[in-house]
């Protein structure tokens, strides 16, 4: 099982609390949670990456093992740490002011 | 006996403001989506439960939110609680903040492009819905008025949006952002006509369709903007605030531009300018009197660079003449010390007799008056910056 983390206001669209569990299929990479992710919880779609172009809207940060993913390709294998579940991957609101 | 909710779109969420038809003790229920910045919400003329609300982030991006119980509760379109996220064919549901653009059928690359402040041309892009307008006809018609400057219309309650492009082609290429976003922020209808609709853009101007969306025409003939086009009197590039009409005379068209309050009495075809005796004739809403067409209301604002009320001092003015002639309303409203600024979409009217005028202030006031603006109260004192103030008139 991914763990996945979000933000408090991604949490309160799709009607979670705590971490989110997913079940994704071998690559595990940062497209491959987000696609289940999105299928699980089709009201954030849009919120994390683009709509259209995918892309990873620009105040949203992906960190992982104390890493910043955030430019990685998101065919990016991620950590073994990630994948059997042991540390989350982590969808970050970026600090900014507001 | 009658029921006012005033719907009240803040910085940091949307709060809902609910009296009986005397209109004088207010009950505050919100912050509904707290924390995002509720650019818009508005009710369905056909079904009054039936409230859209525009919501939008920095981070997240848009979403659009709906409620079919008057505020009670809410979802986004297309996910309601509960349900399946894919639709019976497999499609995936949860689309409702999905804003694109159409492109060439032909190239698959974008439809046109905008001016640039540089002068060279960049591709739409969305960023956020700035106006919801619930259809006069048709309880699950709903339009958009987007930044980049876009018309989008959905006719599934706002589960899927398509733009109406032709729009763009109104001399799009010239179209260029203004300090405040190349926004759509004004989306009148007539309510006799469902073929004809106005709609204003930030620095493009009014424009206007008569077969419901196909085709439009500007409509800026009259309009001067000296010293901000270098053709002050251009087809487009006008700044247009907003722009009400009375839907008794719906040739008749009310605008508050940049500068100059205007007015057009053949549907748009021509403006002459009835700013009168205005302090100043910079602002942003405008509103017309429910039941008195020649009855109008504006919130001068000091100018340009300064956007808070002249002298300290809040003040509403009203016209019964239809422009020219103004006068004051200041019983109620602070007179001193007063410099806070009414965004366009932040004004409005009830439909109870007499005549209710409700604003919102940058501030976080917002003011109501139920006798057509003579007296003003507080409904409510220390909201966040108040973006849009709508308001419905239930009867049970």
């Amino acid at each position: 099982m991914i763990r996945v983390t979000l933000p408090a206001h991604l949490r309160t669209l799709a009607r979670v609390e705590g971490e989110v569990r997913l079940s994704v299929s071998a690559p595990v990479t940062p497209q491959a949670i987000l696609d289940e992710l999105e299928s699980r919880y089709p009201m954030l779609r849009g919120t994390i990456r683009d709509h259209v172009t995918g892309r990873r809207r620009a105040f949203i940060r992906f960190f992982a093992c104390e890493r910043d993913l955030s430019h990685d390709p998101s065919d990016t294998i991620l950590p073994d740490a990630v994948v059997n579940g042991m540390e989350p991957f982590l969808i970050v609101g970026a600090m900014a002011g507001g | 006996m009658s029921k006012v909710r005033v719907l009240v779109g803040t910085r940091k969420g949307a709060f809902i403001l609910t009296s009986d038809g005397s209109r004088k003790t207010w009950s505050v229920d919100g912050p509904f989506f707290g924390g995002w910045e509720i650019y818009h919400v508005k009710g369905s003329p056909r079904d009054p439960d039936r409230l859209y609300a525009s919501q939008s982030s920095s981070w997240f991006g848009q979403i659009v939110q709906r409620s079919d119980d008057g505020g009670k509760t809410w979802h986004q379109p297309g996910t309601p609680p509960g349900e399946p996220t894919t639709a019976p064919d497999g499609s995936p549901k949860g689309e409702s903040n999905k804003f694109v653009y159409d492109v060439s059928s032909e190239t698959g690359t974008p439809l046109t492009t905008h001016q640039w402040y540089d002068g060279s041309q960049r591709p739409w892009e969305f960023k956020r819905v700035w106006h919801l307008e619930p259809s006069v006809s048709d309880p699950g018609t709903v339009y958009a008025g987007v930044e980049d400057a876009a018309l989008f219309r959905s006719t599934d309650g706002a589960q899927t949006w398509h733009e109406l492009s032709s729009l763009r082609s109104v001399k799009g290429t010239l179209w260029q952002p203004g300090a405040g976003g190349m926004c759509l922020h004004t989306i009148v209808q007539d309510a006799g006509n469902p073929h004809r609709m106005f709609i204003a853009i930030s620095a493009a101007g009014a424009f206007r369709t008569d077969d419901g969306g196909k085709t439009w025409t500007a409509i800026n003939r009259g309009l001067k903007s000296q010293y901000e086009l270098p053709d002050p009197s251009a087809d487009v590039g006008h700044c247009v605030h907003r722009i009400a009409m009375h839907p008794s005379r719906p040739h008749v068209l009310f605008m508050q531009k940049h500068w100059d309050v205007m007015r057009s009495d053949d549907g748009g075809e021509s403006w002459q300018e009835v700013s009168g005796n205005l302090p100043t004739d910079f602002g942003f809403p405008i509103d017309v009197h429910a039941h008195e067409p020649n009855t109008i209301y504006v919130v001068p604002i000091t100018s340009d660079s300064e956007h808070y009320v002249p002298e300290g001092k809040l003040r509403v003015y009203r016209s019964r003449t239809g422009g020219n002639e103004w006068e004051a309303l200041t019983r109620g409203l602070p007179q001193r010390d007063c410099y806070v600024n009414i965004l366009r979409d932040a004004m409005t009217v009830d439909s109870l007799d007499p005549c209710g005028i409700y604003f919102g202030t940058s501030g976080g006031q917002v003011y109501g008056s139920a006798d057509a603006g003579d007296h003003w109260t507080p409904l409510v004192r220390d909201l966040p910056p108040v973006l849009s103030v709508e308001v419905q008139t239930l009867r049970s």
